[in-house]
């Protein structure tokens, strides 16, 4: 099972990443005011 | 970087400024006078629809040579071995890969209220995606395959992937970069998601040698190879066949329903759990195998957990019309995008059922798996993208709706009865197959020969015959739709709006 050597490091890597990316959108305000961004769409005119 | 998305939108100020502005503002621009580009989208749009009626085409004809062998007219370029995979690859890769790209798009453009970011790479991927597929209509019959399920292409084709999908991205997230509004669509987490994970799963699984222009070596091999491909397999499934089409719920159906998705934060909750889980559930395609044990109970376990994120999607999507379940009855576009969500609740019941290694000691290797597989593809990725491109089409040629409601109909009634002869007819066969393969008599022989078993499945292939051939007449009624629909209107593309000014 050597190419466990390979994948779990890729995996956890990944993992961080991921991570990562979430923390990003937590602190740059992604996540604040949800409801309104779920009606934003609406008012497109396409 | 910092300085482009400044000039870009036309502002002195720093892009973050969250003590001065609100968090949840959009940046205000210069007026709309430019328009989006919906000439790829057009031109995705309109691929989707004919590699949709080619790939089942050729599904029908493969399904008809399991009911009747004749039909492979002892000629290789014909045989069901080699035309298999060109109806997986045409299927998945061209036509739910044009639609998720037409889609895309579409959506990155007008929730990020900007025109993409490059006219020329989004070309370059349009032209280049058409050429993988026409390579692989060429090969695959000739018998040039890696031999590793939906990674069937050889190496030269690989790399044209990988370098359309790296156009593809560098669209993707630099028109999110450049984008007039601040908070980033959930659409657009599911499209970009779908977007980086097939990147990671292609490069890594078709990793191989090259020994000459038509043949490589798998840098892995045995079960080791297994793993690779089936992590890739099963993500392929979870990021380019579920979290794309994902991308096209949260923003289709809300549009369509005029109503907003019914619970944002669901969306968001679901989506990071979702993306987490599904890189795990690969092991699940190898139980029973040289796999170590281990690894088939991880497998099996994320499998089962990936069951509440997948139906947290269902129930968001399908709740978005609460208050408003009349659209089902008046409306066949809507009808398409919720019966879709339908079939996603019980592919993603039925596989995690599947993943029970107790379960899959029955259905593996049976047809009860292609029973699951078309279940998910026709019932929910076949409709969600015909709803998807039943909205688009008429808009892209500044139409008011599609030529005929009625053919909508028609498309939607005939393909749905097709489904259901298809699952049903691959679930008892699938059942069937298992228990006859699994029947020892008393002294411990095999009570059935394997083609026995055979045997007894055709009827049940005539019956998916029919079922396919149901659902391929409902895409020939939809491509005759968007025929009639682009006659009589005219190509254009929408302006894009005036930035709405900050709340």
């Amino acid at each position: 099972m050597d190419i466990l050597f390979l994948l779990v490091p890729f995996s956890v890597v990944l993992a961080l990443l991921i991570v990562g990316l979430l923390a990003w959108a937590v602190w740059s305000g992604q996540f604040e005011d949800v409801d309104k961004e779920g009606e934003r769409i609406l008012d497109d005119q396409a | 970087m910092k300085g482009l998305w400044r000039a870009q939108c036309g502002v002195s100020t720093p892009y973050f400024q969250s003590d001065l502005m609100p968090m949840n503002s959009t940046i205000p621009g210069p007026s709309g006078s430019a328009t989006y580009n919906d000439t790829i989208v057009r031109q995705f749009a309109i691929a989707a629809v004919i590699w949709g009626v080619v790939s089942m085409l050729v599904g029908v004809f493969i399904a008809a040579q399991m009911a009747w062998p004749a039909l492979n007219f002892d000629l290789p370029w014909l045989s069901f071995g080699r035309l298999r995979p060109l109806h997986t690859n045409a299927a998945i890769f061209a036509f739910g890969g044009c639609a998720l790209f037409a889609t895309s798009y579409w959506v990155v453009q007008r929730t990020c209220q900007v025109r993409i970011i490059s006219d020329k790479l989004a070309a370059l991927h349009f032209w280049l995606w058409q050429a993988v597929i026409v390579a692989a209509a060429i090969t695959l019959p000739l018998g040039i395959t890696r031999g590793k399920e939906y990674a069937e292409l050889e190496w030269p084709i690989s790399i044209a992937i990988a370098v359309a999908w790296v156009a593809y991205a560098v669209v993707f997230f630099g028109t999110i970069g450049i984008r007039k509004v601040r908070h980033i669509y959930v659409a657009n987490w599911f499209y970009g998601a779908f977007i980086i994970a097939v990147a990671l799963l292609h490069i890594t699984n078709a990793m191989s040698m090259p020994a000459t222009l038509w043949k490589s070596y798998s840098v892995y091999a045995g079960v080791q190879d297994a793993m690779v491909q089936w992590w890739y397999g099963h993500n392929a499934v979870g990021f380019f066949l579920t979290a794309g089409f994902l991308g096209i719920v949260y923003y289709f159906i809300p549009k369509q329903a005029e109503r907003p998705v019914y619970s944002y934060r669901l969306s968001i909750v679901h989506f990071w759990a979702l993306i987490f889980t599904y890189m795990w559930a690969g092991p699940h395609h190898l139980h029973y195998t040289a796999l170590p044990d281990w690894t088939q109970s991880l497998g099996m376990v994320f499998s089962l957990i990936l069951l509440a994120p997948s139906w947290g999607g269902m129930i968001n999507g399908v709740m978005t019309l609460s208050g408003a379940w009349h659209k089902l009855r008046d409306d066949p576009i809507i009808r398409f995008m919720i019966v879709a969500l339908s079939f996603y609740g019980i592919a993603t019941f039925e596989g995690p059922m599947m993943s029970i290694k107790t379960v899959n000691a029955l259905s593996h290797y049976t047809d009860w798996g292609i029973g699951h597989v078309h279940g998910g593809t026709l019932g929910w990725v076949g409709f969600i993208s015909m709803g998807a491109l039943y909205y688009l089409v008429p808009r892209l040629y500044g139409q008011s709706q599609m030529h005929s409601l009625r053919a909508i109909e028609l498309h939607f009634w005939i393909s749905t009865l097709g489904i259901v002869l298809y699952i049903a007819s691959m679930w008892i066969a699938g059942v069937m197959q298992g228990l006859m393969w699994r029947s020892i008599n008393t002294d411990g022989s095999l009570t059935y020969t394997f083609v026995e078993s055979v045997k007894a499945s055709i009827p049940f292939y005539i019956i998916r015959f029919v079922g396919g051939l149901m659902y391929l007449s409902g895409m020939a009624v939809m491509a005759w739709n968007v025929a009639m629909t682009v006659r009589a209107g005219r190509a254009q593309d929408a302006r894009i709006p005036a930035v709405l000014a900050p709340v």
